[in-house]
């Protein structure tokens, strides 16, 4: 990648918080030296590039679009085609373009019900002429044309090929900086499909509380995170706290539990596991310390959502994808 | 242009029920299950014909991931026969997959997954006529409810957004 001109590099967002805007920023220091090895080309939240912009860019001349945010819109999924046309490599960047993230969530419903709730039945809601986004508008100035609301929300790869993913929710600089090194440093690219920036092992490896879980770990029941203060150096899925570690991959430092708070997976799973959530709800139903359906049961009511246990980051990329739909109950 | 947001741009149209034969993924334990549909076999007890059995070497194998992969792919129900509890080969892993199971469950339904789609059975070796009933019964029960249908189709409208094409080129 090392030419007489600067790389040229682009960062876009679709259905995102800005948390993954900010995580960039976040490199600090570090960011002058991305700017000194690249060349921005696109980044709408900090440089005023428009998308006809990019348009005009020849096919090909981008080295990497990061594309971070979830798939929601027409408009998001139009960006992932023409920053696929453009760039040679493609980076999901943070877990909504990874694995789909929080606002996948959302697949629990779809465009009808979400319209009626959030214009409609919502409480802080006043909508007598019962105004619904709509794709066309008669302006004045002629006639405007909307991105349209899909009804699933989508991780970046199911709509556009992705070479690269770069964990996280968001990606820490210490990750992003390695993913850049990985891309534009001396050494040679990574096995396309790589998840970048992270480890291969999961978080219990790196987290400082693993000397402290046992082996072999049974528990009676569990606990909600209100439900009790944790005990200061003890791991926290020995202590009853549904602590995703087990099942998520490396590379935040633990963050979540040096904050007193178990992990939600934001890192996704590990190299070998397609369904995060299916992998997730399996170890912890398995240490579960009883044989007794009823007991089982009553153990497994702390879990007061699975979905969004499980699929917290990553309802769009599991094996279901959303919610089942019946023709009669929308 | 819909003006009504309510409208489920998704749906399919359900196949006639006539028509509709399920699919059932069965995941039998290799020491009770799989061994009483062998009986079942032998014995020339006649069974609905909609199950594909896989073989396991303990129900406690049986990863949540496989039940879902199999809905992915098209499954209509997904059956899952252990050893009776305290009968495991391995001591536990019955009691793995009935914990599992539950939680399993709950996620599904939260996924709106009808109930009946996913069973968990203990069937003895012996229990031929057992596998006969069980499988004669969610055979039933599933064709009552229908193609699951995975819901991974996108709306009509897709195919309008013509893939990073200008705006002026469309
Ligand atoms: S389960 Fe959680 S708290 Fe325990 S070692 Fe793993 S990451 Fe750390
Ligand atoms: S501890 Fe878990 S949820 Fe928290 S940042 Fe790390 S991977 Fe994400
Ligand atoms: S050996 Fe049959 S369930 Fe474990």
């Amino acid at each position: 990648m090392m030419a007489e001109a600067k790389p040229k590099v682009a960062f876009y967002w679709c259905a995102s918080c800005g948390g993954c805007e900010e995580a960039v920023v976040d490199l600090a220091e570090d960011l002058l030296k991305v700017v000194e090895a690249v060349e921005l080309a696109f980044w709408p939240v900090a440089l005023d590039f428009k998308r006809e912009d990019v348009e005009r860019l020849p096919d090909g001349s981008l080295a990497a679009a990061f594309i971070n945010g979830a798939i929601r819109l027409s408009e998001h999924e139009e960006m992932a085609h023409l920053l696929r046309r453009k760039a040679q490599l493609v980076i999901a960047y943070g877990s909504c373009a990874h694995l789909g993230g929080v606002p996948g969530l959302a697949n629990l419903h779809d465009r009808g019900s979400i319209f009626q709730y959030v214009y409609r039945d919502a409480p802080s809601v006043a909508n007598p002429e019962g105004v619904f986004p709509q794709e066309r508008f008669p302006a004045e100035e002629g006639e405007l044309e909307l991105p349209a609301f899909w009804d699933t929300v989508k991780a970046l790869d199911q709509v556009v090929e992705v070479d690269y993913y770069v964990p996280g929710c968001p990606p820490t600089p210490k990750v992003t900086r390695a993913a850049i090194e990985a891309l534009f440093g001396e050494g040679e690219l990574p096995p396309k499909g790589t998840v970048l920036g992270a480890g291969t092992r999961a978080l219990c490896h790196e987290c400082p509380l693993n000397e402290t879980k046992p082996d072999k770990l049974l528990l009676e029941g569990f606990k909600r995170v209100h439900e009790v203060i944790p005990e200061p150096n003890k791991c926290l899925l020995a202590q009853g706290l549904i602590c995703l570690g087990p099942a998520t991959r490396e590379g935040c430092g633990a963050l979540c539990i040096s904050a007193n708070m178990p992990c939600t997976g934001c890192f996704g799973p590990l190299d070998r596991v397609r369904d995060y959530g299916g992998k997730a709800l399996s170890e912890i139903a398995s240490i579960l310390n009883s044989n007794d359906e009823g007991e089982i049961e009553r153990a497994l009511e702390k879990v007061a959502d699975p979905v969004g246990t499980f699929y917290r980051y990553s309802l769009p990329r599991s094996f279901l994808g959303r919610r089942i739909r019946r023709g009669d109950r929308p | 242009m819909p003006k009504e947001p309510f409208e489920d741009r998704s749906s399919r149209s359900i196949p006639s029920g006539s028509a509709f034969e399920p699919k059932i993924v069965a995941f039998f334990c290799n020491w009770c299950t799989y061994t009483a549909a062998d009986l079942a076999g032998t014995s020339r007890m006649h069974y609905a014909p909609n199950v594909r059995i896989i073989r396991v070497m303990c129900s406690g194998r049986i990863d949540p991931q496989f039940v879902l992969k199999a809905f992915h792919e098209g499954a209509d129900g997904v059956l899952i026969g252990g050893c009776h509890p305290g009968d495991c080969h391995y001591q536990e892993g019955n009691y793995k997959a009935l914990r599992r199971y539950k939680l399993l469950k709950r996620l599904l339904a939260q996924l709106g997954v009808e109930e009946g789609r996913l069973r968990l059975e203990w069937i003895a070796a012996s229990e031929g006529d057992k596998v006969k009933r069980v499988i004669d019964e969610m055979t039933e029960e599933i064709r009552r409810l229908g193609p699951f249908r995975p819901s991974e189709a996108e709306p009509v409208e897709k195919q309008a957004v013509l893939a990073g094409q200008p705006r002026e080129a469309r």
